[in-house]
């Protein structure tokens, strides 16, 4: 994939493509990548949330795009200015890991599941029907998702590359 | 709420400089005696860093490594890593128990069990170091490890930071034995509430 046509989203950080450039975020552990796709208008858009939600945020100017609540609602809005129709919106997920496995369970060591459920609810009060999700396991994964074509590949160590 | 540490002025950094001096120390001389060789450290580094570069420090967010994790609790908790590359890891099983590895991919419960242990030894001396020269009590949880991608490795260990800010506070140490030829990282990740029990037990005042 040539470089220039790959617009890379970071650590709690959204970003939207069209034209058929792609999205690409790296390394997600416990961290939920989710792309939303319109067909029709080719406009892609991914967010890469780190946290379920914006209630735990201590921050005095936080980072909309780290928590599953703003990062959604945002990326939507962005998606919506490039000439998305809402309506159309299909999300697909992958992330959410268990990185490393504990007896003790706390919290923030479930980090991972909480972030797809949290995803999950905000996509079903939104009414976003959710396509495909390649979520859970204990590894980590990166993804690529092409506004052309509304495909994400994810590539893991352990399993090589897979197409949702 | 501001991040805290982000207007941590530098005499307050030299004394986390030295934290991660002593308890790397201690670990280097541990690994020393486990291979039997002289292994070099690198002075610590104490940097308040972009999430997002925490991974470049061992070579990209894709980088594959093996990392062996552990959670500090007690007074000052916080999160523990110690990294090495795969090559390493090899290099490091060849000499400690005469373990050829075969496979390409992938790691046998011996090998895994063997490195996860390293790891705790490790990571154990980094430690109760610490808790001398602190007097805080400190212990580490029984270690996870874990091969995968550095990016999705560390940012487990991010997200006590993820609630207040898009940095953290990490003190690293690189490890070097032989010139290079193997390469270990150490990452201490102290929680945010951590730093003032840590100033406050080392006589540093803060406000």
């Amino acid at each position: 994939m040539n470089q220039d046509n790959v617009v890379k989203v970071g650590m709690a950080d959204l970003n939207i493509a069209l034209g058929g450039h792609s999205l690409k975020t790296t390394g997600l552990g416990s961290c939920v990548g989710l792309t939303l796709f319109d067909e029709k208008s080719k406009v892609a858009g991914m967010a890469h949330v780190m946290l379920p939600s914006s209630d735990i945020a201590r921050e005095s100017s936080i980072n909309i795009a780290k928590y599953a609540d703003t990062a959604i609602p945002e990326l939507i809005e962005r998606m919506k200015q490039a000439g998305a129709n809402t309506g159309r919106l299909l999300a697909k997920m992958a992330g959410g890991a268990q990185m490393f496995a504990f007896s003790s369970q706390s919290d923030t060591m479930r980090i991972g599941p909480r972030n797809v459920e949290s995803c999950k609810a905000v996509l079903s009060q939104l009414k976003i029907p959710i396509l495909a999700e390649d979520t859970g396991g204990n590894y980590g994964r990166t993804i690529e998702f092409n506004s052309a074509t509304g495909i994400l590949v994810i590539r893991s160590v352990q399993f090589g590359a897979k197409e949702i | 709420m501001t991040n805290p540490l982000s207007n941590l002025e530098g005499f307050k950094l030299d004394v986390l400089k030295e934290v991660g001096n002593i308890g790397a120390g201690h670990a280097a001389t541990a690994l020393s005696l486990l291979l039997d060789k002289p292994v070099d450290m690198n002075v610590p580094t104490v940097s308040l860093i972009p999430f997002e570069q925490v991974a470049d420090k061992v070579g990209g967010p894709e980088e594959v490594v093996i990392a062996v994790f552990l959670r500090v609790e007690g007074e000052a908790p916080g999160n523990m890593f110690f990294l090495i590359r795969e090559d390493s890891a090899r290099k490091m099983l060849k000499n400690l128990l005469s373990l050829e590895h075969r496979e390409d991919f992938g790691y046998t419960e011996m090998e895994f069990s063997a490195l996860s242990e390293i790891g705790n030894i490790l990571a154990g001396s980094y430690l109760s170091s610490l808790a001398d020269f602190t007097q805080l009590p400190m212990s580490p949880t029984v270690p996870s490890i874990a091969v995968d991608m550095a990016g999705a490795i560390l940012s487990y260990g991010l997200m006590q930071y993820g609630e207040m800010g898009d940095s953290a506070l990490l003190i690293d140490t690189k490890f070097l034995e032989d010139h290079e030829s193997l390469e270990g990282f150490f990452f201490l990740i102290p929680d945010p509430e951590s730093f003032d029990k840590i100033f406050s037990a080392l006589g540093v005042p803060t406000e």
